[in-house]
């Protein structure tokens, strides 16, 4: 008995043991992991809470509670409101011209032709390449003076040079540019995701349909896109969440104008926290992005759910 | 000429003609990147100049301007250095976690490593102004080395996802036998998991040096001093003098920085989708 309990306590011999149970060591396996999520994601998370319910601002530190009031303000801010509006219409716009260009795509890029390969490297490029230099280079093209569209419009006859349009100097055709910048650069990502889902629907499974009689787009909309759903989903709430809370094409290309019109959620919160120091209001911004962001995650959740039974 | 023939004829032209049009969608700006990064100023900015080429023979001034007299090779070594701490710190913490969460039975490893990769879906848009006052706490403000502390938290759970596909292909016999052949568990995580896995590790780092260098929203926020902007922020708010945009030198800094991504994502897309989809489609 003593004997036994002599020889326990030795450090080395402790440490093997831990490294030796598999449940304790896995636990301090993933322990660093999650420590560092949790203190730089989970508590500033709460602290963005705290301060949408604060008087705080750099210039006056409090954390005085003020309970709604923050809100209130933002919402019954005219200027907000269309923040709002714009977020939902860039973010429904350029998601359904970014699948319409994916699925369109997916289908040209599926069909052998020589020199596939190349084009479809080509095609991965707006998605690969980091947003704010592509946003750069949109923003030359569209140049109020220099734009290279413009000159292509000219020279084809379509406008004269006193007619040519200001693309981001006037709000609906602004607004229409960062869709279409935003639209461009996700389109990539929807054709790798659709043409993922389509190489993996069975064979066998479309060759009983052509049997049966299924053509093109029968095979098409009652068999692959049933089947490509839950990856297309999954491809989708990438889109929209990072779409939703996208702060680099609107901040680059507009700077939210002209007068607010392309003002979006992510920017108003830069521009009212960080820029202008209103931290509490900013946050209050920033976190009417988290409705649309729960819906979103927990229709994911669903998604994985439904592919594990 | 038979009905068959012209049909035929107008599928195979319509279908050339996507090609073409997506070709031209996804290359054009690139396109105009690179002309412009090479045209000489008088050039770029006449508009009776046909602008698709170069109407004066091409000049490196740009690139010339930018190596010399701007912050250009700061931001390129600012870039190179957050990278490589962020990858640092990203396998360090990722490969253990990636790890124990593939070797982990029942529904709470499978829940575990869903609730971290969700965490790569919260916005910095969200996390900007608690972060930004974190690092004014941290003496960090308006330094890259907030960059270094704050990419992990996407980079990571990331990355962990990723390297759980990995470990999961992995045979546990391979650990059991490096055990029986007198190996701890950790020493067979060390001595078999890691070398096994030697092409989801190169994976990682290479996809998290991209992500590093394709954040733009942190950078912004964290830093204005323009010698710790990192290189995609440099580019894009630094090369402009009040109103005047210096368009040929900031195409010709988008253009350099743009070309390793490219190279990049095109080797390893397969694994960044398989990694996405969470093995979804296999």
């Amino acid at each position: 008995m003593v004997a036994i309990a002599d020889s326990v306590p030795k450090p080395v011999a402790r440490f093997r043991f831990i490294l030796d149970r598999r449940n304790v060591l896995g636990s301090i396996m993933i322990a660093p992991a999650i420590l560092y999520v949790l203190l730089l994601v989970g508590v500033p998370f709460l602290m963005a809470v705290y301060y949408s319910l604060s008087a705080y601002t750099i210039y006056d530190p409090s954390w005085s509670f003020v309970g709604l009031a923050n809100f209130e303000d933002v919402v019954q801010d005219p200027v907000f409101q269309q923040t709002l509006y714009n977020t939902f219409i860039f973010t429904f716009g350029s998601q359904m011209l970014g699948l319409i260009l994916g699925k369109f795509g997916a289908l040209v890029l599926l069909r052998p032709f020589p020199g596939r390969k190349f084009v479809r490297a080509l095609v991965i490029l707006p998605w690969a390449v980091p947003i704010a230099l592509a946003t750069v280079a949109w923003q030359w093209m569209f140049d109020s003076l220099y734009s290279v569209i413009n000159w292509t419009l000219i020279a084809l006859g379509v406008v004269t040079r006193s007619q040519a349009p200001n693309w981001l100097g006037t709000p609906h055709l602004a607004m229409l540019s960062v869709i279409v910048v935003n639209a461009w650069r996700f389109f990539p990502f929807a054709i790798v995701i659709f043409l993922a889902g389509i190489t993996a629907v069975p064979q066998d499974v479309l060759d009983a349909a052509t049997v049966d009689g299924a053509g093109f787009w029968r095979r098409n909309y009652q068999i692959i896109m049933p089947m490509i759903l839950p990856i297309v989903a999954i491809g989708l709430v990438f889109g929209i969440v990072f779409t939703f809370t996208d702060l680099s094409i609107v901040f680059l290309m507009t700077m939210g104008g002209p007068v607010g019109a392309t003002s979006v959620l992510g920017f108003a919160g830069f521009q009212t926290g960080i820029v202008s120091g209103d931290v509490s209001h900013g946050a209050a911004i920033s976190l009417f992005m988290l409705p649309v962001l729960f819906i979103v995650v927990v229709a994911m959740l669903r998604f994985i759910r439904r592919r594990e039974v | 000429m038979p009905r068959g023939t012209l049909t035929k004829a107008l599928q195979e032209t319509s279908f050339y003609g996507a090609v073409a049009f997506f070709f031209v969608l996804s290359a054009f700006p690139f396109y105009w990147m690179v002309i412009t990064s090479f045209k000489t100023n008088g050039d770029l900015y006449n508009v009776s100049n046909t602008p698709f080429w170069f109407n004066d023979p091409p000049t490196l001034e740009h690139f010339r301007y930018l190596f010399e007299k701007t912050l250009f090779v700061r931001w390129l070594l600012n870039s190179l250095i957050i990278g490589v701490c962020v990858t640092a710190i990203t396998l360090v913490t990722a490969l253990p976690a990636a790890y124990s969460l593939a070797r982990m039975t029942g529904r709470n490893g499978e829940a575990l490593g869903i609730g971290i990769f969700l965490t790569y879906l919260v916005p910095p848009t969200l996390l900007f102004l608690p972060l930004s006052r974190v690092m004014a706490g941290l003496g960090l403000q308006n330094s890259m080395w907030s960059l270094v502390v704050v990419y992990p938290t996407f980079t990571i759970p990331f990355c962990t996802w990723l390297l759980m596909g990995f470990f999961k292909a992995l045979p546990v016999e391979i650990e059991e036998a490096a055990i029986v052949d007198g190996c701890n568990l950790f020493g067979a995580f060390v001595k078999m998991a890691i070398p096994l896995s030697l092409p989801g590790i190169l994976t990682v780092v290479i996809f998290t040096f991209t992500l590093t260098l394709q954040e733009f929203v942190y950078a912004l926020t964290f830093i204005s001093a323009s010698d710790q902007k990192p290189i995609t922020l440099g580019v894009a708010t630094d090369l402009i003098r009040g109103d005047v945009f210096y368009w040929g030198e900031i195409m010709a800094g988008a253009l350099i920085a743009s070309i390793p991504v490219a190279i990049a994502y095109n080797l390893f897309l397969d694994r960044f989708i398989s990694g996405i989809t969470g093995g979804a489609v296999k």
